[in-house]
């Protein structure tokens, strides 16, 4: 609306006139400071600035850490002092990470004022020719904080050329982390900063690297996200859910139908809001994701045979009338030797919002990631959109690393979003790679903005799952916060045959792209649907965990062309029913007066479990059936798995969990967290303690 | 003579000791910097603040001064670095942008047609995130274009270009809310 930005326009141009007196006191300072500058000798003007406001997107620069302990070189300390003193004519710190034996001569390394040049008013003027260069290379452009820069084992002379590319780079080291250039940043000098004190002298890493980040944030003016508040103060977030599952009656209702779930995107959303130090929204919880983002060791399918399900029954934790029906289904995992060849298309969103630092950068990180995890014979492919869709990698063997790299490192955010023609040419590139027996797979990364020109949400969607038939399959990788569109990432993912979930960190990006991949790339069943038929002699009340955004009606089980979720190799998927027997004293509804008395063993089977899926590409399913006695024990696996229930519904405040809380489901967690070589669950349980800490507040 | 003098070699002069280009500098440009202050923190106080910063610290920073870019543009840039440091000494962005909230308070003797809309400004300003608002600052209350905008906070024209949808999307949605 142009009217808004006028409005806008008309009140900020509407600025208070400055008053004459600040005006006339600012120009005096302004001389007098000038006067002084041109009286002094060395210009000590500048008092170090405090580095107490680093960012903490400041941990990248790890690399450049490491850098700057191979700052040996004498000459090199020699010239980087005596050219700090010379420039800003103050008391240099040069902040030295700690190394054993490392560089004993700098710790802190100050210029007395007799060192300083002696003559002439301008300490620029009487610099010696090569040192001003230096000094005029290494500021970055306009930069408040003059910056110091030192090169490492390069001779005095080259410095000069170095502390350009630093200048240029220190955007580009902060953002991405590319330690490419051989020099360090020191002593950050801060005119602004009048009450600091003059020198704040820390040697610990840390502080070496807010200062980095201050300069680089200073000297190019890119905008640093403030550590202390991570989460965006509004944001344009959409999330795809539904209402909890109600309680239903065994009687009037008796079979209940779903489709799988494999996305994992909801967890990781949770953990990034509970992170960031506030409890996620009830829409942003899908209980069955955040449970099934955890591997279990449900018993391995018989050979043959594409998965194998196993079925516990246990009293439910929170609810000591009712008990816990666990459906774990086990994905066969083929013998990794002899996985087909694979084809991916990387579809990039490069809109101008994906500039951030947990955007594009870590996107390229994980992506890099990932390589390493593909065989020579795979072929990738790099398409972006945002103003204008383009290839920019054509289908390349997985095997010619260097060029994928290259092609990833030159991808910059900048203009807006035109998802829809960028999926057009994903296909396309996409059905060219395809050939008999591979596996061909779009993997869409972006932070939400899809739809930007597309006036239509539903044609997009309708386009994907046309698209599927081609036997092409499509998963969403989110990034970033603030303008995540979790509700088109989910329909695009259930619709392309493929899962969506959500990096926030590098290592979620190994969990999903590295450690998971083959499950996440390699489909053994497609449109796998469960059915579920209680026995209302043993079961008076049912309720589904979970899986709202996936319920089917009863006659789509066993009709082939609706779409469901797909299991890729040895994945596991957890399906959790909370189930009343009658008489229990936990029932919700009363039993009808008119209503015919349910029939039969009271003892018996407790319901009926069917489960269809095809083989992937086929067209007909195949129908697999198994009792639930009610005898099945349950493990630690499911018992985890409960927590995990547990934990989201407390984050939703469901009506259900009763006086059960955090301390309970933390208890429940700890005590089932098995082996968890790869810490998920442990993790788990850190969370359930902040969003307890948080849920106090 | 001096004052047709253009700002860049004014700048050069005074960066190498001129005392009068130096105060012919500031004269000209004082209000500038004054009033790009307010619009990025909405503050008149902090403005003040802001800009006697600046002020002081310019003969020093003059002297990075390399006549590559317009000076006005390395003026903003310096202003737009300040007010980031400014709110990076402010702690959170959510005392940042309290500095709307506190300024309508202040503002409460203002006569009533310009006092409400400056506090629809202070509401949609509260709003933005710091990033938008310095972008809305720049190209609106500054009126430059997408390009020098970008040139000033160090990022790409298609930056600016999403910032500012991303602005009209906010505001639209703004808009809603008060309707309801």
């Amino acid at each position: 609306m142009t009217d808004d930005l006028d409005d806008l326009r008309a009140a900020l141009k509407a600025a208070p006139s400055p008053d004459a007196g600040a005006k006339a006191r600012a120009t005096a300072l302004a001389m007098k400071n000038f006067d002084a500058l041109q009286g002094q000798n060395q210009g000590l003007t500048d008092p170090v600035r405090s580095n107490e406001d680093r960012p903490n997107e400041a941990a990248p620069l790890n690399g450049v850490l490491r850098m700057f302990k191979f700052l040996t070189s004498r000459p090199a300390l020699a010239a980087t002092t005596s050219v700090a003193a010379l420039l800003v004519g103050v008391t240099l710190i040069l902040p030295v990470a700690k190394e054993p034996g490392g560089i004993p001569e700098t710790g802190v390394t100050e210029k007395p004022a007799t060192e300083a040049p002696k003559s002439g008013q301008d300490a620029g003027a009487t610099t010696p020719v090569v040192e001003d260069e230096i000094a005029k290379e290494a500021q970055p452009d306009a930069s408040p904080a003059p910056t110091v820069v030192a090169t490492v084992e390069e001779p005095a002379k080259d410095d000069a050329e170095a502390g350009r590319l630093a200048a240029e780079s220190a955007d580009a080291v902060v953002a991405e982390a590319a330690p490419a250039v051989d020099v360090m940043l020191a002593a950050p000098v801060d005119g602004l900063v009048a009450d600091a004190p003059v020198m704040e002298m820390k040697t610990e890493a840390d502080s070496l690297v807010g200062g980095l980040a201050t300069v680089a944030a200073t000297g190019t003016a890119a905008p640093m996200p403030d550590p202390a508040v991570s989460q965006p103060i509004e944001n344009t977030e959409e999330y795809a859910n539904e209402a909890p599952n109600p309680v239903k009656v065994t009687a009037e209702e008796p079979v209940s139908t779903f489709s799988i779930d494999v996305d994992t995107a909801s967890y990781a959303v949770v953990r990034s809001s509970l992170m960031g130090g506030y409890l996620p929204t009830p829409d942003q919880v899908r209980i069955e994701e955040m449970v099934n983002y955890f591997p279990y060791a449900y018993a391995a399918p018989e050979v043959d045979a594409a998965f194998a399900s196993t079925i516990s029954v246990m009293p439910t934790p929170w609810n000591p009338g009712t008990r816990l029906v666990t459906i774990g289904i086990q994905g066969a995992l083929p013998e990794v030797e002899v996985r087909p060849a694979l084809n991916l298309v990387f579809l990039i969103d490069t809109s101008g919002s994906m500039e951030d630092a947990n955007k594009l950068p870590l996107l390229k990180q994980s992506l890099s990631l990932m390589l390493s995890e593909l065989r020579p014979e795979d072929q990738v492919a790099i398409v972006t959109y945002a103003g204008s869709a383009g290839l920019v990698l054509p289908p390349t063997a997985a095997a010619d690393r260097a060029n994928i790299l290259a092609s990833l490192d030159n991808l910059a955010a900048g203009g807006s979003t035109a998802g829809a023609e960028g999926l057009e040419l994903a296909y396309q590139v996409a059905d060219g790679m395809k050939a008999d027996g591979e596996v061909t797979r779009i993997l869409l990364a972006t932070d939400g903005d899809f739809n930007v020109g597309v006036s239509d949400p539903e044609g997009l969607e309708a386009y994907v799952a046309k698209k599927r038939e081609t036997g092409t399959y499509l998963s969403v990788l989110g990034f970033g916060r603030g303008n995540l569109d979790d509700a088109v990432m989910q329909s695009l993912a259930q619709n392309g045959n493929g899962t969506a979930v959500y990096i926030d960190t590098l290592s979620e990006a190994r969990k999903v792209l590295v450690d998971q991949l083959t499950g996440a790339l390699f489909p053994i069943a497609d449109d796998v649907k469960i059915q579920v038929e209680w026995n209302p002699a043993t079961v008076a009340e049912y309720r589904l965990i979970g899986y709202e955004t996936r319920a089917l009606r009863r006659e789509d089980f066993n009709n082939d062309k609706v779409d469901a979720g797909e299991v890729g190799a040895g994945t596991q998927v957890t399906a959790i029913y909370e189930v009343t027997a009658p008489g229990s004293d936990a029932l919700l509804n009363d039993a009808l007066r008119y209503g015919a008395a349910s029939e039969g063993d009271p003892l018996g089977e407790l319901g009926f479990l069917r489960l269809r899926w095809k083989a992937p590409g086929e067209d007909t399913s195949t129908l697999v059936e198994s009792p639930i006695t009610g005898h099945e024990e349950a493990s630690a696996e499911t018992r985890f798995a409960a927590a995990i229930a547990g934990f989201g519904q407390l984050l939703q405040g469901s009506v259900y969990t009763g006086d059960w809380g955090w301390d309970e489901a933390i208890e429940l967690a700890l005590a089932n967290r098995g082996d968890d070589p790869f810490g998920y669950r442990i993790e788990a349980v850190n969370l359930m303690r902040l969003a307890q800490s948080l849920s106090e507040n | 003579m001096l004052m047709d003098t253009p700002d860049e070699m004014l700048a050069t002069a005074a960066a190498t000791g001129d005392r009068a280009a130096f105060a012919t500098l500031v004269g000209r440009h004082y209000d500038r910097i004054h009033g790009l202050a307010w619009r990025l923190t909405g503050v008149k106080a902090e403005a003040e603040d802001l800009a006697q910063d600046i002020c002081a610290a310019l003969p020093a920073k003059l002297r990075n001064w390399r006549g590559e870019a317009r000076f006005t543009t390395w003026l903003y840039r310096v202003v737009v670095n300040a007010a980031h440091d400014l709110r990076r000494r402010q702690q959170t962005r959510a005392r940042a942008s309290q500095g709307w909230g506190d300024w309508e308070l202040a503002r409460q003797d203002e006569i009533a047609v310009e006092a409400e809309a400056r506090d629809w400004l202070a509401q949609a300003m509260t709003q933005l995130s710091p990033e938008l608002r310095d972008t809305v600052a720049l190209v609106l209350g500054e009126e430059m274009t997408q390009a020098e905008a970008g040139l000033v906070l160090g990022v790409s024209e298609g930056t600016i270009a999403w910032r500012m949808s991303d602005v009209k999307k906010r505001l639209r949605a703004m808009a809603r809310e008060d309707a309801k």
